[in-house]
């Protein structure tokens, strides 16, 4: 029931957003059709401008795109003329769709191990290593990252593939580019996580029933441990999985994170207000992902 | 705390995580001091750590999988190209009546062709769809005669109707073609472009028989050649437009005229073109498969072709600006002359820049040599003049040179002497992908300090995005602006043209009859010396007296490829290279293979 109202309630959120991108971006000084060369008349611009109806009010213009949205429309591309916004979608989405999950799966493949490990040999040397590795990772943003990765395992060991995107060899490094960030975080988060559980009460009490550490660790402690990076979980991977500008443009993928930039600075209209409706839609999606899984895991929480 | 609402558990979970990170902070400082428990409980930790590192052998196994799933699912099985080209920005079009790039147009120059195309070498216009051409002697009246071979790629013959349809097509108002300016040339042109006329039969492009076409012209035109081999004349298929409509050019097949046809594009991927076998000079096509990728970023570009994935690096936006020097003086990158100008715009509506002694001691206190030598380091020449060297019909004039002393003399008459009283000025100029951004700031922060020094005038720097840049330059929202140019086809009107009173890319306020009647007298002389003559007198007028604008350097064009390998790209001043003459050596042997006439070129 609490779930079905969270759904309804994402509809208007949807409007809202859509028509906040939609004004945002026309209001935004020069338009798709303003280039460098001017045509050679005026009545050119006009043409242009009549055949995407930019010389109607936004507000009609909206109500034209809510209407092409309804029919499962997200309208032309105003700067990729041959191709809709619905392909845009369909050829890049499913790219960074790939790229965001084995990020996603490396985050927590490495987070989680390592805030583990840090946490359960607090105070010692190989905590302070892989805290700070961890502390590296969230620090080092992915343009610096990703060059030094092409430079150190692609030109000097050729073990891999410089860019592109065509064999699962050249998913591994933009992999480690993208959840690089994200593993750190995770690590950060379940170290914490780790240490506040051993230290409330209800460990204290299992311990002193006499329950194993290790058994008390992994079975009790980690439950509430893994909270945190749960619902940071939900974000990360909306974040992963919509692509990355600087990523897919250092390893020359073909995702989709380069549309919401370039659309944004050509001022391709329907591709911000697509995308960004895209991300919406996603973030919302995975946060009710991440209510259930909280609901699961954590036996205090329950939704009326 | 058995149920808790949706709501405090959101915000709980909110407290909790600013606790963990508040907690964080506090424990760096405890972390020495927190003893772990006991020895027993470090046996646990030891298996649990064990454990964890299970854990974590069963993430990596599940990535593994999800990589090989990859390799099974995504892989595409196609045979490799025989030539890889890294072809800069991804293209916005390949309808070749809407594309206004270079990176368009060189793909497209593959896919279809005009009745001109380009020579590989020179890059002026040669015979393509069209056998040959009549020019009456006023130089209005081109008889274009087709070639009574040629066939669309899936098979039905390209007649002269299909040349009327597409250039129809370009001017008709509801394709809305940028660049349909390119057939204003023709009579009614514009008329019909803009609404004036609803009658396509009046524009001066008709149908004599199935392999005539005649053409009239508004004035004698001498490199309306040129601009039959430029894209936006190209022949296009109307039964496919038609169908298919705005996306046409995803439909499949799709009928090709040129070269090439195309297998597949994919959006920011790769554009695949295959040799087209109907081509009317299928013979001379010399590599099958070719891969055009569209590149973001310089470092990718040299990263690729360093690691051998690309054979041709052909977008000298794709040269990182920090190593230019270094890779200039590698054998494999080539350096030529270009038809593109840099070049500042003034505001000549704003005081104190509507006084021509201003502009023209601004010009004069500018050290170009400085700024090619320190800042663009690709080889360019220092500019005094707008037309490139080299461009065709055309011999360049002297402008401005730097001569600091004479500038001084002119803002002291202009009623600024030493600077004084001189008001604070910005210099506009956009933010820009890759090394450029760099360029463009760094030159103009060697402008601001050579017109502080000579000139004792301060200047600020003002920065914007490449959207917000234009807008600006439409409106005159400016003082002083960088700008460029590139030559549309290779003749001095691209460059002069712009700068008459009415043209859309004036962006200077500055209006003169004078000028404006020069290049009307240029364009209605059909002897091609008096002609530059007169765009002679009329580009001394924008460069020496009037000074709208001050060029600063003409570009070069880099492309990067191993003459070792690779054969059929010549340098020349377009920078175009017809696709269909280009081979790698490594390959050779393929082609030769089924086309064995090629062997003895």
């Amino acid at each position: 029931m609490y779930f079905l109202k969270r759904l309804i309630f994402a509809i208007p959120l949807l409007l809202v957003i859509s028509a906040l991108a939609f004004w945002l971006v026309h209001i935004a000084p020069g338009g798709p059709f303003d280039r460098e060369r001017a045509p050679a008349s005026p009545e050119i611009e006009r043409n242009l401008e009549a055949k995407y109806h930019l010389n109607e009010p936004v507000w009609k213009q909206y109500l034209r795109y809510l209407d092409g949205l309804a029919h499962g429309d997200f309208g032309p591309s105003l700067k990729y003329r041959d191709h809709s916004v619905n392909d845009i979608i369909a050829q890049g989405l499913p790219v960074s769709m790939t790229l965001g999950s084995l990020a996603f799966c490396f985050a927590l493949g490495i987070g989680l191990p390592l805030g583990f490990f840090t946490a359960a040999r607090r105070g010692r040397w190989p905590d302070y290593a892989g805290s700070f590795l961890a502390t590296l990772a969230v620090c080092v943003p992915g343009f610096v990252l990703a060059p030094f990765l092409i430079v150190v395992f692609a030109l000097k060991l050729k073990w891999l593939p410089v860019a592109l995107w065509e064999s699962p060899m050249q998913a591994i490094l933009p992999m480690i580019a993208l959840g690089a960030f994200s593993a750190g975080k995770v690590a950060r988060l379940f170290r914490e996580g780790m240490l506040n559980a051993m230290q409330s009460e209800f460990v204290t009490a299992a311990r002193a029933k006499g329950l194993g550490e290790n058994r008390l660790l992994l079975k009790h402690a980690v439950r509430i441990a893994v909270l945190p990076v749960v619902s940071y979980s939900g974000p990360m991977l909306a974040d992963l999985l919509t692509g990355s500008f600087v990523i897919e443009n250092i390893f020359q993928i073909p995702g989709i994170g380069v549309f919401l930039i370039n659309g944004a600075l050509n001022r391709d209209y329907t591709v911000v207000v697509g995308l960004a409706l895209l991300y919406a839609v996603l973030l919302i999606a995975l946060n009710l992902a991440v209510d259930f899984a909280y609901t699961w895991l954590d036996p205090r929480v329950k939704y009326e | 705390m058995k149920s808790a609402s949706a709501r405090s558990r959101k915000s709980e979970a909110g407290n909790r995580k600013r606790q963990f990170d508040t907690a964080d902070k506090k424990r760096g400082a405890t972390w020495f001091g927190v003893p772990p428990s006991g020895g027993r409980a470090n046996a646990g930790v030891q298996t649990a750590t064990g454990r964890a590192l299970r854990l974590s052998q069963a993430f990596f196994c599940l990535l593994i999988s999800a990589v090989c799933f990859l390799n099974a699912g995504c892989i595409h099985r196609e045979p490799p190209a025989d030539l890889t080209i890294l072809n800069g920005a991804e293209p916005e079009t390949l309808d070749p009546a809407l594309l206004t790039g270079q990176p368009e147009m060189r793909i497209v120059i593959g896919m279809f062709e005009g009745l001109m195309r380009f020579d590989p070498r020179t890059a002026r216009p040669i015979p393509g769809l069209a056998r040959s051409v009549e020019i009456s002697p006023d130089g209005r009246i081109y008889t274009f005669h087709l070639r009574t071979n040629l066939v669309w790629s899936t098979g039905p013959p390209i007649t002269a109707d299909d040349v009327w349809y597409s250039w129809i097509r370009v001017l008709n108002p509801a394709t809305a073609s940028d660049y349909a300016g390119q057939l204003y040339y023709l009579k009614n042109g514009e008329a019909f472009n803009t609404g004036k006329i609803k009658d396509p039969s009046l524009v001066g492009i008709h149908v004599l028989d199935k392999f005539t076409v005649r053409v009239e012209l508004n004035h004698p035109t001498p490199f309306f050649l040129d601009v039959c081999a430029l894209p936006v004349t190209y022949i296009v298929p109307r039964q496919t437009i038609e169908k298919y409509g705005d996306r046409w050019i995803m439909a499949k097949p799709l009928p090709s005229s040129g070269p090439y046809e195309l297998v597949y594009w994919r959006l920011n991927d790769k554009v695949r073109l295959k040799k087209n076998p109907r081509y009317w000079d299928a013979a001379h096509t010399r590599s099958d498969i070719i891969d055009l990728l569209p590149v973001g970023s310089p470092s990718a570009a040299l990263n690729l072709y360093m690691s051998g994935q690309a054979d041709i690096v052909w977008d000298k936006e794709l040269v990182p600006t920090e190593l230019v020097d270094l890779l200039l003086k590698r054998p494999d990158f080539h350096k030529f002359d270009y038809l593109g100008t840099y070049f500042i715009r003034f505001n000549v509506t704003r005081k104190p820049f509507d006084d021509p002694r201003v502009r023209q001691a601004l010009a004069l206190a500018i050290d170009k040599e400085r700024i090619v030598t320190k800042i663009t380091r690709a080889g360019e020449q220092p500019a005094s003049h707008l037309v490139p060297d080299g461009t065709a019909n055309y011999l360049p004039v002297g402008g401005l040179g730097y001569d600091p002393a004479r500038a001084r003399q002119l803002l002291a008459e202009a009623g600024y002497p030493g600077g004084q009283g001189f008001p604070r000025f910005e210099y506009t100029f956009n933010a820009a992908a890759g090394g450029a951004a760099e360029m463009h700031q760094n030159i103009a922060i060697e402008l601001q300090q050579m017109w502080r020094d000579e000139l004792g005038i301060h200047m600020d720097l003002r920065q914007l995005e490449w959207k917000v840049y234009l807008n600006a330059m439409d409106h005159l929202d400016y003082s002083l602006a960088r700008s460029s140019w590139i030559g549309d086809y290779n003749d001095p009107q691209t460059f002069l043209g712009m700068f008459t009173s009415n043209d859309g890319n004036n962006r200077t306020g500055w209006k003169s009859a004078t000028y404006d009647a020069l290049i009307t007298e240029a364009n209605e002389q059909t002897d091609l010396k008096k002609r530059a003559e007169i765009f002679q007198r009329a580009e001394t007028l924008l460069v020496s007296n009037q000074v709208p604008i001050i060029p600063l350097f003409f570009y070069v064009g880099i492309n990067y490829f191993d003459t070792n390998k690779i054969q059929g790209v010549y340098e020349n001043i377009l920078d175009d290279h017809p696709l269909q003459y280009i081979r790698k050596a490594g390959r050779e042997s393929r082609v030769e293979g089924r086309e064995p006439e090629n062997a003895n070129q």
